[in-house]
């Protein structure tokens, strides 16, 4: 859909296009891989508590390997000396097995590197459901129901808030207008804020709807009924979020758009007596796709975070319940490995939001760098 | 300057504004209030819990809020030996105590948990003491007789044997007349525990005190460790304003002043700078801090430094950035070179007030986003370990079910006093941004 307006020398402006779109999203492919790689490296020495980390596994090792060692019978006859020098060989060689005697600094390309390729290493109390120690495993697993709920809000959200803005530019000042302005304040609260007060509500006082979990317990056999359970089970976190980001969101995009529609060929497109409909769509909207586009991907980042806390109030299978349950469990492999896959799925976002804003922007494909971007 | 007073004089015409400053100004009127009362040492100690609160009643609502709805449960009832009049006889090597412990039952509810605390001094052996309950129908059902130690705490709810005799749970068995039935009513009138003590010693003394717990407790009840909700709302109150306005200031002047330097010295600063905020978009926030307090600490400065630190080449920074360009080549910066102001002077003295309206309204909505992201933390876990903040009322509550358990004010005060800073801050904030946002007020 992008090339066809600008492809008036026929095909050479099309190769043209493809090739700018390509030059750029592969120069921003490999900013965002470098972007990525600092990121998560950065991670790795916060998570490393400047050697502390090191320290409890050598404990942690010392007294496993102690513990074992005094607890094999095949051992009881030994003198104390004899089973301390044992001790200490095991123990060294627990420690390099584990790598422990190399410099951090080594290490830390080391773990760089695997968790560059998601090679996110081995739980330490966690597992997945499906009974693996991988924490990219773990992690998998949860991704789909994070996907579903956080998609489902954000998209809603998103399309609602749009065309309620449109509807309401055209009606400045109305009492609807009036009202949305009056409420935008209402999200200063994030989602779970509101989740709490939607359970109290519709979980306990009239309960109509589970306070919590992905679907009922058991779970139904039938795939119908099981979609069912499912989507009654989202109702009140989508709806949280809903709330949370409705009312900001409709006046952000309302301010915007009447901005938009003053500008000098909107009022000529008025002038020439073009629908409505004709105004909003060739008029207002596609000069503005880009921006649009831009906050929709910010939303999606800032949601990403928020999600964290919604799905452990609302009990929901996620990413954000795994870490809080990561957190219980001082699993650190499990907890950086989040940080990871968070920092993946918020440079993939941007990237995405590039690429789009590539095909639509037209500065980008003729080759203008824009720099209020 | 003029700006800044005419600004103000238009915020007048939004009745938002006014409402959000009534709201602020309640807020920290409320911090100031808070911290003259209970002093931080004392807040500290206070929700560190224990002894001190065993007078309180465990997880009772507010006064006001059953009042309301037309109810009456019981508030406690403490009734102390010295208030009472003491029976004695001193025979040789002791002496014998007959303490009424009386008082008067009112309510419409039964008590939640009745103890007696005994205190007995210069006893030579351990003494005994026997009780029995009278009712205002003038029953009396004996409660055991035991041996006291120095310090003693008779939990009477938890008599299994007195359960057994009553069928019921004492505290609901004592209150609920000779003939209860199924669905037993609390008796009004005056009850009475008798505590008859025998002791050994040369000058024995015992004071006993009974506690008949309520259900309803204060403005805003007590939670599970019986300590009084109150504390941690009071406090809660400055810290989340610490909290936001620190976090806001720290993020939002770094941010600024890095913007400006970029700007002006252009080229690898500017470009370095830019690949920084690249970089730090990509950083989640919360994870981050949730491994940071995991692996660290959870005191909450430090939360606050790692906020700061990762705010500051936040996202904004590419929104200033586009505001101070055209800046850069205005005719007064111009000047200010001629005359030779230094590099700083141009950022600090120049730049950055032309673009300072622009940002109080941004400023001020940022506020609650930290004031909830305080709270957020703590509804994990991660809250500060001693500071009591609403966020860990809200985490206690939802680690004891409160919801499932119908201790519904637990949830609803900590969670009203948050939506109430970010309502204040973020109405404010909002109709700042129609004065200072030329942009939208032509609209």
């Amino acid at each position: 859909m992008s090339a066809l307006p600008a492809a008036t020398p026929a095909r050479t402006g099309w190769l043209r296009d493809l090739r700018r779109i390509a030059t750029f999203t592969g120069k921003r492919l490999i900013a965002l891989i470098l972007t990525v790689l600092v990121g998560v490296y950065l991670t790795i020495l916060i998570a490393n508590m400047g050697g502390q980390v090191d320290d409890l596994r050598m404990l942690q090792i010392r007294a496993t390997v102690s513990e074992q060692v005094r607890a094999d019978p095949a051992f009881f006859d030994m003198p104390s000396e004899e089973r301390n020098e044992l001790i200490e060989r095991q123990v060294q060689l627990e420690v390099e097995r584990r790598r422990l005697d190399e410099p951090f600094m080594v290490r830390s390309i080391d773990y760089l590197a695997q968790g560059m390729q998601l090679d996110l290493g081995r739980a330490e109390e966690m597992h997945s459901d499906s009974g693996s120690r991988e924490v990219y495993q773990i992690i998998v697993e949860r991704l789909p129901a994070t996907l579903l709920l956080f998609g489902t809000a954000n998209l809603l959200v998103f399309f609602v808030s749009v065309w309620a803005a449109l509807w309401l530019s055209r009606r400045y000042g109305s009492p609807a207008d009036r009202s949305v302005i009056a409420l935008a304040p209402s999200s200063a609260a994030p989602g779970w804020f509101y989740g709490i007060f939607l359970i109290l509500i519709f979980a306990f006082l009239v309960p109509v709807l589970p306070a919590g979990g992905m679907v009922d317990i058991p779970p139904p056999e039938d795939s119908w009924a099981y979609a069912a359970s499912v989507m009654r089970h989202m109702v009140l976190p989508v709806a949280a979020m809903f709330i949370s980001s409705i009312f900001i969101s409709i006046y952000s995009w309302r301010t915007f758009f009447l901005i938009h529609s003053s500008e000098d060929y909107v009022e000529m497109a008025r002038a020439k007596g073009l629908p409505s409909s004709l105004i909003e769509r060739r008029y207002i909207l596609r000069p503005t796709l880009s921006p649009i586009v831009t906050s929709f991907a910010l939303m999606l980042i800032g949601l990403w975070s928020g999600a964290i806390i919604l799905e452990q109030v609302f009990n929901w299978p996620g990413l954000g319940t795994l870490l809080f349950q990561a957190i219980g469990y001082r699993d650190t492999p499990v907890i950086i490995g989040s940080v990871v896959i968070f920092a993946y799925l918020l440079a993939l976002t941007v990237f995405l939001l590039d690429i789009l804003y590539a095909i639509l922007d037209p500065r980008v494909r003729v080759g203008i760098e824009g720099d209020n971007r | 300057m003029n700006r800044w007073l005419s600004g103000l004089r238009e915020l007048r015409q939004y009745p938002s504004a006014i409402g959000g400053m009534a709201l602020i100004a309640f807020l920290i009127g409320l911090s100031v209030y808070t911290v003259i009362v209970i002093p931080y040492s004392q807040a500290l100690e206070q929700w560190r819990g224990g002894e001190q609160w065993q007078m309180h009643p465990v997880n009772a609502g507010p006064v006001w809020a059953d009042r309301l709805l037309g109810g009456n449960k019981p508030e406690t009832i403490t009734v102390s030996s010295d208030d009472a009049t003491v029976e004695e006889r001193t025979f040789d090597g002791g002496r014998q105590l007959r303490i009424p412990l009386g008082f008067d039952f009112t309510y419409d509810d039964f008590p939640s948990e009745i103890n007696l605390f005994l205190q007995s001094r210069g006893t030579e052996r351990q003494g005994f003491v026997r009780l029995s309950w009278r009712t205002p129908d003038g029953d009396t059902i004996p409660l055991g007789t035991q041996r006291i130690a120095r310090d003693d705490r008779v939990s009477i709810s938890q008599n299994r044997s007195l359960e057994g005799r009553l069928g019921q749970p004492p505290h609901i068995g004592l209150f609920a007349g000779a003939d209860p039935g199924d669905n037993p009513e609390p008796v009004a009138g005056r009850y009475e525990l008798v505590v008859d003590a025998m002791l050994f010693g040369d000058d024995p003394t015992l004071s006993a005190e009974l506690a008949v717990y309520g259900r309803v407790h204060g403005i805003a009840g007590t939670d599970h460790q019986r300590r009084d909700l109150m504390v941690a709302l009071l406090w809660g109150t400055p810290v989340a304003l610490a909290f936001g306005l620190l976090a806001a200031v720290g993020t939002t002047v770094t941010t600024l002043v890095i913007a400006a330097a970029g700007v002006w010295f252009g080229g690898l600063v500017d470009a370095t700078i830019q690949r920084l905020t690249e970089v730090n978009i990509i950083l989640p926030l919360l994870p981050i801090l949730v491994m940071v307090g995991t692996l660290y600490s959870t005191s909450i400065w430090l939360m606050l430094g790692v906020v700061i630190a990762l705010g500051i080449f936040s996202a904004g920074i590419k929104m200033y950035r586009a505001m101070l360009l055209p800046i850069r080549q205005a005719p007064y910066i111009e000047a200010a070179r001629a005359y030779g102001a230094s590099n700083t002077r141009i950022i600090m003295r120049y730049m950055i007030p032309r673009i300072l309206p622009v940002l109080i309204p941004t400023f001020v909505t940022l506020i609650p986003t930290y004031v909830f992201l305080e709270a957020s933390l703590a509804v994990l876990g991660l809250g500060d370990p001693v500071l009591p903040t609403w966020g860990k009322v809200l985490n206690d509550a939802q680690v004891q079910s409160a919801l499932y358990n119908g201790f519904y004010y637990w949830v609803v005060s900590p969670a009203l006093l948050l939506m109430l800073t970010g309502l204040g801050f973020a109405m404010l904030g909002f109709a700042l941004d129609r004065v200072f946002n030329p942009r939208l007020r032509t609209q």
